[in-house]
């Protein structure tokens, strides 16, 4: 994990990251916030500051570039880096900073005028017009609006809106103790609320230099991992709901209910709140670990079994199987996270590549190559995740029971002054980033970088020949929560 | 397809038999924090604890008051003064839903009975039509996620709402309760009003959850309006961060009186 500044130009900085990732580094993000100008001034003359995240080797890079005073424009970087696209839209709704070149600059997170709110017609013909489809969805879902151009059946182009449920979570970070962030960072993205809360935590523990005991490592994983389990659950029981099988969609609910009531009794929330805290986790699961291996066996054999006959009801694999690919070429361009990217044949998965907490002393399950990117293979590299996982538990609850009877603190003294730090972790939906800045022991900047918020603009470009019947199978192969977009 | 008629059965009934039986994961689930009658003296500090400011002092004896409206279930308060605050238990059953905002203050203090049989008297009034067969839309107001979970749960096989005659509707026209989660996001404020004038009375709405009771930590965010009720009146509010599935089906029968509130014992 580095951090660079450079003294020279934006299109300078552009054209260094260009180059990285045409050399196979991974674009993971781009930001703008308010800094010193120079790190030894602490706080005497500021200056908007992008900094643009890699993914490469071991670690997260982080080059920075200080605009000029009074600057209202930048060479923008999505010409040269697609991938940028979003997170330039999202620079200029909070800074009113303009990307000069940008494609398309209209509001992302934040709600604009109400001209925004016009159809936007993108593709002109004869027949065309415009469903919008949210923000108020049918059925319980998060809040989003696809606008969906058509003539009737296929769809050449998909425009997003998710500044609906925008809820301002980056800015109320600032001015929190690193305690308090944390019960912030769990409501970032609720069903990646372990994922997220690991990201945070690690940014923490690498500021404040402490190391969480052994046993902290071990209920981390565990609860990562329960948590991808039940995601990959809901989107099985979604794809099963959207083709029809009601009793695949039952059988998969009864699972991840079933994972939830585990996560509960193994901490006291369904969704792992509370459980990680920084430097450590705040208690040992309340389930010997030989209640839960016997419980993880259960559950495995119930969720695998119903994963095969899933697999193999061809009612189901016709509906999925060619259905929203993504070319291995456009992932790896765009660096697409998670089963997204793996099921494109571009797998950087931070458990494996960047481990953290207990992961470097477990086997990990290798995952099978795929190329095909469709919503099939999506699913498929689900199942192998969700295998990989029950593998990691078992491991992590042997660990657990071969423990001393009292092995001391959960978690390491934790106090951090100053400083700044990259953490990261692996979410079910792909790869978690959180960059904070602490002064005083309060988080003076956290921006918060999920999954869902880089692979969702990938949506726009998978529709090619698919048509209305497969929207919705092609948004739950997505699996991505709007919470985390819109953060 | 035959196959999964068989899975199906396979794995017999699993749905609860709550409310009519009583269900041991819904009576050892965690509510939101409470305080002590009586606690020790010495109220020095408490206010800090919590992140939400859901903990006040008021300078009276019994002086601590907590809003449960605010509490996200963090645990600060019970961890640190166990002699003040305690878990309440369970999301179920006549104490874990109000009918009026002030409701969830403990201990309570601020309504007299008499104004809560009002409350209540109309809301059955209102609702007295309903009470066999409803129908529920949901809207997101800027959750994190997890709340739609949690309300997903109802539809699917352990809860299964279906067997109470409580349906969830696509079309705000059909539906009788408007269930709202998340903190009151601005840019929902406006397709929530939508929605709501989109009903036929008699409606409920339900705010579900700490965050669209009171915003949550984004309280004080300025894009949010700190809980929905800024947009909707809400009728039956209910705490947790988020609310557990048993709380949401907990509510829905309290909103057509099919469960009494007692919030300030009155029943």
């Amino acid at each position: 994990m580095t951090f660079s500044a450079t003294e020279a130009g934006v299109t300078e900085l552009w054209q260094k990251l260009a180059a990285r990732i045409a050399a196979g580094d991974r674009f993971a993000g781009l930001f703008a916030a308010v800094r010193p100008r120079h790190s030894s001034d602490a706080g005497a003359q500021t200056a908007l500051v992008l900094s643009a995240q890699v993914a490469a080797g071991g670690g997260i890079d982080t080059m920075e570039v200080a605009l000029p005073p009074g600057a209202a424009s930048y060479p923008a970087l999505t010409p040269l880096v697609g991938a940028a696209f979003w997170y330039e839209r999202v620079i200029h709704d909070q800074f009113g900073l303009v990307p000069r070149g940008h494609p398309r600059l209209a509001p992302l997170v934040l709600h604009g005028s109400p001209e925004d709110h016009a159809l936007p017609r993108h593709v002109a013909g004869y027949g065309m017009f415009t469903i919008p489809h949210g923000p108020v969805r049918s059925g319980v879902m998060e809040s989003i609006e696809y606008l969906v151009e058509t003539p009737g059946e296929a769809i050449p182009h998909l425009n997003m809106r998710v500044f609906y449920k925008h809820r301002g979570i980056e800015q109320r970070f600032e001015g929190m103790t690193a305690a308090d962030g944390v019960l912030l960072a769990e409501r970032a993205e609720g069903i990646a609320t372990v994922a997220h809360t690991l990201a945070y935590c690690h940014a923490i523990e690498r500021i404040a230099g402490c190391v969480p005991p052994e046993s902290a490592g071990l209920v981390r994983v565990l609860h990562a991992e329960l948590e991808r389990i039940a995601n990959h659950v809901d989107v099985a029981a979604r794809l099963a709901d959207a083709s029809g099988l009601a009793v695949a969609a039952a059988r998969f609910a009864v699972h991840k209910e079933r994972v939830l009531r585990l996560v509960s009794g193994l901490c006291g929330s369904r969704f792992g709140r509370g459980a990680v805290v920084p430097g450590g986790v705040s208690a040992l699961p309340r389930i010997s670990p030989d209640a839960l291996l016997s419980e993880l066996g259960r559950l495995e054999k119930a969720v695998m079994a119903d994963a095969d006959s899933l697999m193999a009801t061809s009612s189901f694999l016709d509906r999925l199987r060619t259905t929203g690919p993504l070319s291995p070429a456009r992932a790896r361009e765009h660096g697409a996270l998670g089963p997204i990217g793996k099921a494109s044949g571009f797998s950087d998965d931070a458990r494996v590549e960047r481990p953290y907490d207990a992961y470097p002393s477990l086997g990990m399950l290798p995952g099978r190559a795929h190329e095909a990117g469709d919503a099939l293979v999506r699913l498929a590299v689900r199942w192998d995740e969700v295998a990989a996982s029950f593998h990691l538990l078992r491991q992590v609850a042997d660990e657990l029971a071969g423990l001393d009877a009292s092995p001391g603190p959960t978690a390491a003294a934790c106090e951090p002054i100053g400083g700044r730090a990259v953490g990261w972790a692996e979410a079910p939906q792909g790869e978690v980033l959180y960059d904070v800045t602490l002064a005083d022991g309060r988080i003076s900047r956290c921006h918060p970088r999920s999954a869902s918020f880089h692979n969702l603009v990938l949506m726009h470009e998978v529709f090619a020949g698919d048509i209305l019947t497969d929207f919705p199978f092609i948004e739950a192969s997505f699996g991505l929560s709007v919470a985390g977009v819109a953060l | 397809m035959s196959l999964w008629v068989l899975r199906g059965l396979r794995g017999g009934v699993v749905t609860t038999r709550w409310p009519k039986r009583p269900d041991g994961y819904a009576d050892g689930w965690r509510g939101p924090a409470t305080v002590h009658d009586p606690y020790p003296a010495g109220t020095a500090g408490l206010g800090e604890l919590c992140p939400t400011g859901a903990i006040s002092i008021t300078g009276q004896p019994g002086a601590v008051r907590l809003d449960q409206g605010r509490c996200i279930l963090c645990g600060r308060c019970v961890d640190s003064r166990p002699d003040v605050f305690a878990w309440s238990a369970g999301t179920t059953g006549p104490g874990a839903a109000a009918l009026t905002r002030g409701g969830l203050v403990v201990p309570e203090v601020t309504e007299t009975d008499a104004a809560v049989e009002a409350v209540r008297a109309r809301l059955f009034a209102r609702t007295v039509a309903l009470r066999r067969s409803v129908h529920v839309r949901h809207v997101d107001a800027g959750s994190d996620g997890s709340e739609e979970w949690e309300v997903l749960a109802l539809l699917g096989p352990v809860y299964d709402v279906h067997r109470l005659g409580v349906f969830f509707t696509a079309s705000p026209r059909h539906a009788d309760i408007l269930l709202v989660t998340g903190a009151g996001a601005a840019g929902m404020a406006g397709p929530l009003r939508a929605t709501y004038e989109a009903m036929p009375d008699p409606r409920v709405v339900i705010a579900a959850g700490t965050d669209a009771v009171s915003g949550g930590l984004l309280r004080e965010s300025d894009v949010t309006t700190g809980g929905v009720s800024a947009s909707v009146p809400v009728d039956v509010w209910v705490p947790g961060s988020p609310p557990s599935p048993f709380g949401i089906l907990n509510a829905l029968l309290i909103a057509v009186g099919r469960l009494g509130s007692n919030r300030k014992g009155t029943r």
